[in-house]
């Protein structure tokens, strides 16, 4: 059990200036993952997990090259984008149009022995945008739980 | 929001790239040492000591006093914890999202054994 949970591990690592890369592998082939992420009804069940204390209030998808997305959270903040590709159980790539420095986002799936490797990039146009998605994006979801407490307060 | 300061961040990495400048943070969070006793510590002169305070100096992780004849360093306020918590967080987001994600997979896959049994008879 433990040593399932080793090699099931999430990584961080910041690879360059502009790109933060994320990888975990998981135990279904490439198909399953894939599909995961690419229905709607799937991606939010997991996307914003409860730990996080936020919630969807709806998830638009349409995946395809060129298709766009729309995720709408329940205190009215949006996250869109395009997917600039899409290849079936292999490759996803989208940016993040919400902001004008938004990183383009790319996951791949590498199947192997049944096990599927998904690393998943986050590249920014500069240096000071991840800079600044450091200082703020990612502290995110603490901020979206405090104003959900302040909305909810009112 | 917090913006960091892009050049700060820059030194910080690098002075964290180092093994012994890791070292030497670790032990100044046990206790202030001077360089004299840095060097000792890390089997090196003191002049390659004091190259890698400088650099931990520069980059704020670090502050140095000299007293009389010798210099003191402290561990420098809040640098790191800055650095580290953002690393953290974005750390905490996406192991909570694959987590979750294992189990929507982990449902998908038990489900599709499942199918297949019974397409199979």
């Amino acid at each position: 059990m433990a040593a399932k949970k080793e090699s099931n591990r999430t990584t961080v690592e910041q690879k360059s200036d502009t790109e933060m890369v994320v990888t975990r592998t998981f135990d279904a082939p490439a198909r399953i993952v894939f599909e995961a992420w690419t229905k709607a009804e799937l991606f939010q069940q997991w996307w914003v997990p409860k730990s996080l204390g936020m919630a969807l209030r709806s998830c638009e998808m349409d995946v395809r090259t060129g298709g766009s997305y729309r995720l709408v959270f329940a205190n009215s903040m949006a996250f869109f984008g395009r997917y600039l590709e899409v290849v079936p159980n292999s490759r996803l790539v989208w940016t993040n149009d919400e902001s004008p420095d938004g990183a383009v986002t790319t996951v791949t799936f590498a199947e192997k022995a049944g096990k599927t490797l998904l690393t998943l990039s986050e590249r920014y146009p500069t240096k000071e945008a991840l800079d600044a998605s450091a200082g703020s994006a990612d502290g995110l979801p603490e901020s979206f739980a405090q104003l959900d407490a302040f909305l909810a307060g009112r | 929001m917090v913006q960091c300061d892009s050049t700060r961040f820059d030194a910080t990495f690098a002075a964290l790239a180092d093994v012994t400048r890791r070292g030497v943070l670790e032990q100044l969070g046990r206790a202030d040492a001077s360089i004299t006793e840095l060097a000792a510590k890390f089997r090196m002169t003191l002049t390659g000591m004091k190259k890698h305070v400088g650099v931990l100096e520069h980059a704020g992780l670090v502050r140095t006093q000299k007293i009389g004849r010798v210099r003191t360093c402290t561990l420098g306020q809040r640098r790191l914890e800055h650095e580290a918590e953002w690393i953290t967080q974005y750390h905490r987001l996406w192991t909570a999202r694959f987590d979750a994600l294992d189990a929507v997979v982990a449902e998908l896959k038990s489900k599709e054994i499942a199918g297949g049994r019974k397409k199979r008879k």
